[in-house]
């Protein structure tokens, strides 16, 4: 059982700034239709929303980090909840459940039972390929490969297509320790 | 305190007790050993050129975190010293003092280590080193026209920072 974080999401999500719901959730719809019509390939936007996700979470963990003031996470299954309870509390204002762990403890399944980006939209059928949060699978990976964790992290279950819940899949591939960046000749 | 983008940064800056320069230089390096930021306020005596005193200077950290990593007596786990780290793995080391000059030191997770050298008797200075990350993270982090892992070169940060060190006890 991973021990309790020390500040709980809902006290930094209380003193973050913020901003409308409504805002939020059609800027991210305008979005990705600018970009449906700019690539026309589901796939290409696919890659192009993780990217952008990625980009988002190089920068993301440290205000994560600094606003939080979570100590290291000894394992996996603390980083899996804190991301969880905290980051997801912190920055879309809803909690995630982990479940779903492997026997080694490096793959678990984060689920959204409410997810702000998904109000008011339906997939056309044109779309059927999309995966309309993929955003948040860049955010995911890119701030994990920040502190140091290369992942894979991936949609399994999506409402837009037809399932019953947001189930994103979060897969430790390797730890990557700090090395001694310059070379010994110097 | 309001910044332009109007969040409150936490935690609150100590109250200022003295005017003045308290701190000597300041280093910002982040995990792949490059110099984001070298401030410096008062130092008189230059030795290396400042490439050099740079990795001199991050060099002698890693060093440290490692050698205090295995020194650690309530650790169980200990690899051979030069082993690289796990995140999570290990102590942290928070200062230390000459009897010229005090280094304080704190890392995130991260990997962005902020260094600040001032003069012996400072007192701890842990609560300021986080105000400090919280500054990079408005004023460098949310900047988008910032690359990441690149020297910073924001007015606004520097001058900020600036007014921050003169109130530091």
């Amino acid at each position: 059982m991973a021990p309790a974080v020390p500040r709980s999401g809902d006290a930094i999500f209380a003193n973050v700034e913020r901003v409308n719901a409504e805002l939020f959730t059609l800027t991210y719809g305008a979005i990705v239709r600018q970009l449906l019509t700019d690539l026309e390939e589901v796939e290409e936007v696919n890659k192009q929303l993780d990217q952008m996700g990625y980009n988002i979470g190089i920068r993301l963990i440290d205000e994560f980090l600094a606003k939080s003031n979570v100590t290291r996470c000894v394992d996996f299954r603390e980083t899996a909840e804190v991301i969880a309870k905290v980051g997801f509390k912190m920055f879309l204002g809803v909690t995630a459940s982990v479940t779903n762990w492997d026997t080694e403890g490096t793959c678990c399944s984060l689920i959204l039972d409410d997810n702000p980006l998904v109000d008011f939209v339906e997939l056309p059928d044109t779309c059927q390929g999309l995966y309309y949060c993929n955003i948040l699978s860049g955010v995911v990976r890119g701030a994990l490969e920040m502190v140091s964790m290369k992942t894979k992290v991936t949609w399994v279950r999506d409402m837009l297509r037809g399932d019953d819940a947001f189930e994103l899949q979060v897969k430790l591939l390797k730890q990557v320790p700090e090395e001694y960046p310059y070379k010994d000749d110097e | 305190m309001q910044f332009f983008g109007g969040s409150e940064i936490s935690p609150s800056p100590p109250v200022p007790t003295a005017s003045g320069n308290n701190a000597h230089m300041m280093y910002i390096f982040n995990r792949n050993g490059v110099c984001l930021l070298y401030r410096e306020w008062n130092r008189p005596l230059r030795t290396l050129d400042s490439n050099q005193d740079h990795k001199l200077m991050f060099g002698l950290l890693f060093s440290l975190k490692s050698l205090t990593a295995k020194m650690d007596p309530s650790s169980t786990e200990k690899g051979n010293l030069g082993v690289p780290q796990l995140p999570g793995q290990g102590c942290s080391f928070h200062s230390f003092r000459t009897n010229t000059y005090k280094l304080s030191f704190m890392e995130s997770p991260s990997g962005i280590k902020i260094i600040l050298v001032t003069h012996p008797n400072a007192s701890d200075l842990k609560e300021s080193l986080k105000y400090i990350y919280n500054l990079y993270v408005e004023y460098v982090v949310k900047n988008p026209l910032y690359t990441p892992g690149t020297p910073i070169r924001s007015e606004l940060f520097n001058t900020t920072l600036d007014q921050y060190v003169r109130g530091l006890g």
